[in-house]
């Protein structure tokens, strides 16, 4: 569709329409309106303005609806690139106060830790089938636990996933998942397991989802955080479950400052994870001087990727790295990857029309966790 | 003891799951008589046959590769360690020779976009498919010598633990007249071939294998998929295969494992491992190798190194594909 063509916005607008135009004109849409590139996002309703608010980095995130005279039907055309998948939530003005509120005519949700948002999905993007729930897929089972570490001076929780399948008489990889609970609530990702494993992309493993009280103290480059991984859980883990024991078979997975615990924790620790997953890690970096834009919350963080930047060594075999365009992000971990690569470790890239939400870590998991463990389906041939 | 005569015929078959022509095969070289079979590559499913018990007329005798190699490793400790091992040795040296694989196969993808002089292009093109070649062989070789070197400190079929077996599967063998060898995991099944040595207790019986078992007997296991969930499929050697059919790489699941229109993708196989050929074996494919030729095929295609495919004519000789 070209720039000049007419959206289906426009035709309404141009007949002038009444109460009862609009409710023709509404009957049977689906909003917001995808047309090829084009997407025109629609409220109605009584107000006195709406604005659209949206997570794409880069893109005036304040953008005001337009009414359709002598209605109550508010629109904005945006431009969408293919593919994307953009999380938004419409702000409502009304009598000198505003409410934020998901979009009432979009049936489609993502679910967070703050809540729920809408969800555009443009031209070409679907949710993937394997992040739904296969009856054929036998389920694996998770397992709560509770680890008091001497490291970090209290209980530390969290859940142990065992593939269907699961044998004492086998050795299985291990993963480590930072905010494991959110993993499985908003990622899915315990669905994803159980189907990719069914369908041979990624072997049988034992995933240990892990949660933290203060992440954002405990994740970001935190020595303790680290010893409290390497020194206390994997030991205590390898003698309650039978886990292949050498740096192949133990992956560290996190996203946003999850991610930079990985790292983090790897660099620490070199050569004991030799498999790393990093979604949208908030690698802030100062090229000049110390202050970092992002904030005091990232100084640490600044400081531990700032000193990985001046001496990066090969801390791991494999590192896949997943970011979304529509964050800020994007940056930091582009710069991350010629970085990773040089060191000798193999690195993939996947980036994708998304921003920093769980949905865009979940539909990256497939491709991250089959390509740092990829599966028996290159050896079986029933 | 007389020397075992090789099989007397030898059926490569595509998938059987859904669709099976086995007993179809079995009748046609008029075989009258108890079937042994083979289902390792099944692992712990190992003994859930009965629908192939049932599909050849109930005549089946089901070797039991995995559960016997299970009893050994738990009877002989010492061996099963060294077998760990060996293995872990083989893991090792598949990681590498894939690294290796990966650059040799984006420079070979990298030369065949580049605009440059025909004669200039051609040479390169063939020089990057002789390195990947190289490189297979190399691997090959070094596989070789891992199972070797294991073979020569542990001389396995000397050891009691194995040497039973092996004694119970001749007997059994004895009195067969074919050995059928079914898919499913291609490392695991080649692994029990081998340590029970099963080629060398052949004697004469007719051999049908479908899927990784067909795979097994060829020269070398070559795993492929085009389009697997972490990106690009790069097919890579295995290891040796038995080498009971000689000169060609059977490649079953085509439907769902190769991409036959891509012209690249198929030129790139076959030249990769020419002289023997491609044959792509899709569900209901059948073809028969005796006395060191193939014949009666029945839709199993061959791969070219042009990047087409086409049938395999019953007239076709199967010439080995000149090497690029």
């Amino acid at each position: 569709m070209t720039q000049s063509q007419h959206l289906a916005i426009h035709e309404l607008e141009a007949s002038q329409p009444d109460r009862a135009k609009v409710d023709a004109w509404m009957a049977g849409r689906r909003f917001p309106i995808v047309e090829g590139g084009r997407v025109t996002f629609v409220f109605r309703g009584d107000a006195e303005g709406v604005t659209l608010r949206h997570w794409v980095y880069g893109l005036e995130s304040n953008s005001a609806l337009q009414r359709i005279q002598n209605t109550d039907l508010w629109y904005l055309v945006l431009e969408v690139p293919p593919g994307s998948r953009v999380e938004y939530k419409l702000e409502i003005h009304k009598h000198g106060h505003s409410q934020w509120i998901e979009d009432p005519l979009n049936p489609h949700r993502a679910r967070d830790p703050f809540g729920a948002n809408s969800v555009l999905q443009g031209v070409g993007y679907e949710v993937p089938e394997w992040t739904r729930p296969d009856p054929l897929a036998r389920p694996g089972v998770l397992e709560p636990f509770a680890f008091h570490s001497k490291a970090l001076g209290g209980v530390r929780h969290g859940h142990v996933y065992l593939p269907a399948r699961f044998r004492r008489t086998r050795l299985y990889p291990l993963m480590i998942v930072h905010d494991g609970s959110d993993y499985l609530n908003y990622a899915s990702m315990k669905t994803v397991l159980d189907n990719l494993i069914h369908r041979l992309e990624i072997p049988d493993m034992i995933v240990v989802f892990t949660d933290s009280p203060d992440r954002l103290r405990e994740y970001a480059n935190d020595e303790r955080h680290a010893k409290f991984l390497t020194e206390e859980l994997v030991p205590d883990l390898q003698k309650r479950l039978p886990l292949q024991d050498r740096p192949q078979s133990r992956c560290l997975m996190g996203a946003s400052f999850g991610g930079v615990a990985s790292l983090s924790t790897a660099w620490r620790y070199p050569g004991f994870y030799g498999r790393l997953l990093l979604q949208s890690g908030s690698f802030a970096f100062t090229d000049i001087g110390r202050r970092n834009r992002r904030g005091p919350l990232f100084d640490r963080v600044v400081e531990f990727v700032n000193a990985f930047r001046a001496e990066p060594t090969a801390i791991s075999e494999r590192v896949f790295l997943s970011c979304g365009v529509y964050e800020s992000l994007i940056y930091e971990n582009r710069s991350l990857v010629p970085l990773l690569d040089g060191t000798g470790m193999q690195v993939k890239l996947v980036e994708a029309r998304d921003g920093h939400n769980w949905e865009n870590w979940r539909d990256r998991l497939r491709e991250g966790l089959s390509w740092l463990y990829p599966g028996p389906l290159m050896m079986i041939y029933e | 003891m007389s020397t075992p005569r090789p099989p007397r015929a030898i059926v490569l078959l595509g998938a059987q799951r859904f669709d099976p022509t086995l007993g179809a095969a079995a009748a046609e070289l008029g075989l009258d008589g108890p079937i042994a079979t083979i289902t390792a590559g099944w692992q712990e499913r190992e003994g859930e046959d009965s629908d192939l018990h049932e599909h050849l007329g109930k005549r089946t005798i089901n070797l039991r590769l995995h559960r016997r190699a299970d009893e050994i490793f738990r009877a002989d400790p010492e061996l099963h360690a060294a077998h760990r091992k060996k293995q872990e040795r083989l893991r090792h040296k598949q990681d590498f020779y894939r690294i290796r694989l990966e650059h040799e196969l984006d420079a070979n993808h990298v030369i065949r976009q580049r605009k440059a002089p025909p004669e200039i292009l051609a040479e390169e093109e063939a020089a990057a498919i002789g390195a990947i070649r190289l490189l297979d062989e190399y691997h090959l070789g070094q596989c070789a010598k891992v199972e070797s070197e294991f073979d020569a400190a542990w001389r396995p079929f000397e050891r009691d633990s194995i040497a039973r077996h092996r004694h119970e599967i001749a007997e059994i063998l004895r009195d067969t007249v074919a050995l059928a060898i079914a898919g499913g995991h291609v490392a695991t099944l080649l692994n029990r071939l081998r340590l029970f040595g099963v080629a060398e207790l052949i004697d004469g019986q007719a051999v049908l294998a479908w899927s990784a078992g067909a795979m097994a007997i060829s020269d070398r296991v070559v795993l492929f998929h085009d389009s697997p969930p972490q990106g690009p499929g790069a097919s890579e050697v295995l290891d040796r295969g038995l080498g009971l059919c000689s000169g060609v790489v059977p490649l079953p699941h085509p439907e769902t494992r190769l991409r036959l229109d891509d012209a690249e993708r198929v030129a790139l196989l076959a030249r990769r491992f020419a002289p023997a050929r491609c044959l792509a074996m899709p569900a209901g494919a059948r073809i028969t190798y005796r006395e060191g030729r193939f014949g009666s095929p029945h839709r199993v295609l061959r791969l070219s190194i042009d990047g087409t495919r086409s049938p395999v004519q019953p007239t076709d000789d199967l010439l080995p594909e000149a090497s690029s």
